[in-house]
């Protein structure tokens, strides 16, 4: 029981982490209805931004408290990663926006190539770790919670009821809901459709340089290739979730860390992968649109 | 608004305005976005621990490339465009000429002829062991992207189902006939058809699932797919190898009569008395995948004009209307997913006699990307488009290797390799911005009234045929 439980808080927070992650494809699918290919690889730059700023960091400041270096390597790779994605917004989805529906497709693909290569080129190929910024641990009888785990599960919350708030009750939200719905009415109506959209950007790039930090200090790694497997997992769990719905975003990121923690622990390691791939298979063959999904409604 | 570029002089200081205002602009977001990446360089000292020093130089190239480019595209480039558009648009020339050049014209059998006596003429001017660089990197390595991509197409182009799993059949084929070849020692004559029929199957077995999906979810599923295979390719060690793959997988032979193994009586060198030398192994496996990516072409020709072909194409424009005439869509969609598997099984298996090694390594997400990439950029459904984006994709990227001069100018470090896929990237963007509709954007239609009429691609769904 007490294995069962710690490899549920194990995949929790790393469900919360692929949750953060989701929330940028389903909200960029919900708007413009393209799968942003290069998502993942905005998540590793997030990464990579938070591990330079924090080297930058501490060798100039030597005993910075671990919260405040958290936060500033928190809000510089959200800084940072906001450029990026407005910028690849701005120059290879918008104009092709009136496009056909591969075409926006091919453009991210295409950035998410360049993206984990200019990392590459210009960090090194070579795995960067850091050291560990938080060790402690606490235990519950034979459950071990770290309090890294902590951290990632509280600021997900945390973030995750802002975000709730500025969708919900701002008038920025309702912009973006309506852009959703209906893109020409919503500009007929007065929405500043290309702002609403940049934004749309702006936020889930926000979200998935905090995933980027959090991953950074959780694993204490950085990769250049650290974008595509973590990237198509979020998007597998926005996908199992029922892509556009946010809500199912985070449902089905947190259903991806259990069964990936949870098949890694009882059954094989080698395959977990194979698992969440083919559970993903399995539930759309069942709900084609995914878990909280809304149903397609064909128009003749 | 078509009046504010009517009088380019009287705009002009406007547009220069806004140009520098713009340069600025893009080098300001230049500064944000490199700061970080390219200011500062992170690396390992001699203890192993992390740490960093500054790049300013490179930093302020950077930013000013995004500056000046701005400012010059903002400033000039654009109202020229604009008023060139402009002039066509009031001369009213049509997108789509009729009158075509002789090179347009003979295009086909000229590019054949080409191919036919591409490794003649490579051996002539850089002779036998010369020119195995340029016959096998060059020439097979696009060729095996052409049929590839010529498969996909079948599913993507012409039936319209978003397939991003296709490297999976590919690596299927390749497998089959490397561990069919090892186990049983059957030769690549006959496993090459038998590849073809494993990898149909498996196209089958995944397409019966996704049947009932469509656009995006049937495309993470197609993804999920390639990813498992791939994943149990490389777990399975027992029958696969694991990361390590297969090597040591056996050649094809010219129809069992010569054979190209270097200890074999009948090898082909020492029967025509030549000097040994794996250039002819090569220039042979180049006929072989000519040949084979020539029938990919002919099927493909041929299935569009037969009921199946012309269901694919109406499934792609409108599903709905397919069901309501009665066309069986399950059978449709699975016979589409089956043949674009096959082609893939076909290259696959001519892959593992290539390579004579296969490890799922060469099987990554990368490559359906690359191979889908191809067939969007060569304009969907166009076979010549295709090919052209093949030859310019891949060619263009394998030229990149031979870029030696370059590091007279940038210093001996520079290895031009570790910029390839950089730059592939950065075509892939570039050619769907500037062509939207590939390279080939306009289509003979398959089904026509009274005359054949050439469209503009603009006017098709996804791609037209």
């Amino acid at each position: 029981m007490e294995y069962f439980i710690q490899q549920l808080l194990n995949g929790l927070t790393l469900g919360s982490i692929y949750g953060l992650v989701a929330i940028g494809y389903t909200m960029v699918y919900g708007i413009i209805g393209m799968i942003n290919f290069a998502h993942g690889d905005i998540f590793m730059l997030g990464g990579f931004a938070a591990l330079i700023a924090f080297l930058v960091l501490t060798s100039f400041i030597a005993g910075v408290p671990v919260a405040l270096a958290l936060l500033i390597m928190m809000v510089v790779a959200m800084l940072v990663t906001s450029l990026w994605n407005w910028t690849i917004e701005r120059v290879a989805y918008r104009p092709l926006r009136g496009s056909f529906r591969l075409a926006p497709l091919i453009t991210a693909i295409g950035m998410s190539i360049v993206l984990s290569n200019f990392i590459q080129v210009t960090q090194g190929p070579r795995n960067k770790p850091i050291p560990p910024l938080i060790n402690d641990v606490y235990h519950f009888g034979d459950v071990t919670v770290s309090l890294k785990q902590l951290v990632i599960v509280v600021v997900t919350a945390v973030l995750l009821t802002v975000f709730w708030y500025i969708v919900n009750k701002t008038p920025l939200g309702r912009a973006q809901r309506a852009t959703e719905q209906d893109r020409k009415m919503a500009a007929l109506l007065g929405v500043d459709v290309d702002r609403t959209i940049s934004i749309t950007f702006i936020m889930g790039a926000a979200l998935a340089a905090v995933a980027g930090t959090m991953y950074l200090m959780y694993y204490g790694v950085a990769s250049f290739a650290d974008g595509f497997i973590p990237g198509v997992k979020a998007f597998t769990a926005a996908v199992l979730g029922g892509i556009g719905s946010l809500p199912g975003a985070v449902l089905g990121g947190l259903l991806i860390g259990l069964i990936e923690s949870l098949w890694s622990a009882y059954f094989s390691i080698a395959y977990k992968d194979v698992a969440t791939f083919a559970i993903l298979a399995f539930v759309l063959i069942f709900k084609p649109t995914g878990i909280l999904g809304r149903p397609e409604v064909e128009k003749v | 608004m078509p009046n504010t570029n009517s009088s380019a002089n009287e705009t002009a200081p406007g547009v220069m305005a806004q140009a520098v205002r713009e340069g600025l602009f893009a080098g300001v977001l230049a500064f944000g976005m490199f700061l970080l990446y390219v200011g500062i360089e992170t690396y390992q000292n001699i203890d192993n621990a992390l740490v960093w020093r500054t790049r300013w130089g490179l930093l302020a190239i950077f930013v000013l490339v995004a500056a000046v480019g701005r400012f010059l595209i903002v400033g000039f480039v654009k109202p020229r465009l604009d008023r060139r558009k402009l002039s066509k648009a009031k001369a009213g020339i049509p997108e789509v000429s009729d009158d075509k050049g002789f090179f347009h014209k003979n295009f086909l059998k000229l590019s054949m002829l080409a191919l036919v006596l591409y490794p003649p003429i490579v051996v002539s001017l850089y002779g036998v062991q010369g020119s195995l660089k340029f016959v096998d990197n060059f020439g097979i390595q696009i060729l095996i992207y052409v049929m590839l991509a010529w498969g996909l197409n079948v599913v993507v182009g012409l039936a319209g189902l978003l397939d991003l799993g296709y490297v999976a059949f590919y690596a299927v084929g390749a497998y089959s006939y490397a561990l069919l070849s090892d186990t049983f020692g059957l030769s690549f004559w006959l496993l090459l058809p038998l590849a073809g029929i494993l990898a149909a199957f498996w196209g089958i077995i995944l397409g019966f699932p996704v049947l009932r999906l469509r656009g995006d979810y049937l495309a993470i599923v197609t993804l999920a797919f390639g990813e498992i295979i791939r994943l149990v390719l490389m777990n399975w060690s027992d029958v696969t190898g694991g990361t390590a793959g297969i090597s040591g997988i056996a050649k094809a032979s010219i129809f069992g009569i010569w054979s190209f193994d270097v200890g074999a009586d009948n090898n082909f060198a020492k029967v025509f008395g030549l000097p040994m030398s794996s250039a002819y192994y090569k220039i042979f496996l180049f006929y072989v995948i000519l040949a084979l990516c020539l029938i990919t072409a002919y099927v493909t020709i041929k299935l569009r004009s037969m009921p199946i072909g012309r269901a694919w194409e109406a499934l792609r424009e409108d599903e709905i209307a397919c069901r309501s005439l009665g066309i069986d869509t399950v059978k449709t969609k699975l016979t589409a997913f089956a043949i674009g598997a096959m082609f893939g099984g076909f290259a696959g298996s001519f892959f593992a006699a290539r390579q004579g090694f296969v490890s799922p390594e060469s099987f990554v997400f990368l490559e359906s990307a690359v191979i889908l990439a191809i067939v969007v950029l060569g304009g969907m459904g166009s076979l010549t488009g295709i090919a052209i984006a093949a030859v310019v994709m891949i060619g263009g990227t394998e030229l990149l290797r031979e870029m030696e001069f370059l590091k007279h100018v940038f210093g001996p470090d520079f290895t031009p390799e570790l910029y390839r896929m950089l730059l592939f990237g950065l075509a892939m963007v570039a050619v769907m911005l500037f062509k939207p509709r590939g390279f080939v954007g306009s289509r003979e239609p398959t089904a026509f009234l009274k005359e054949r009429k050439a469209v503009s691609g603009s006017f098709t769904k996804e791609g037209h045929g």
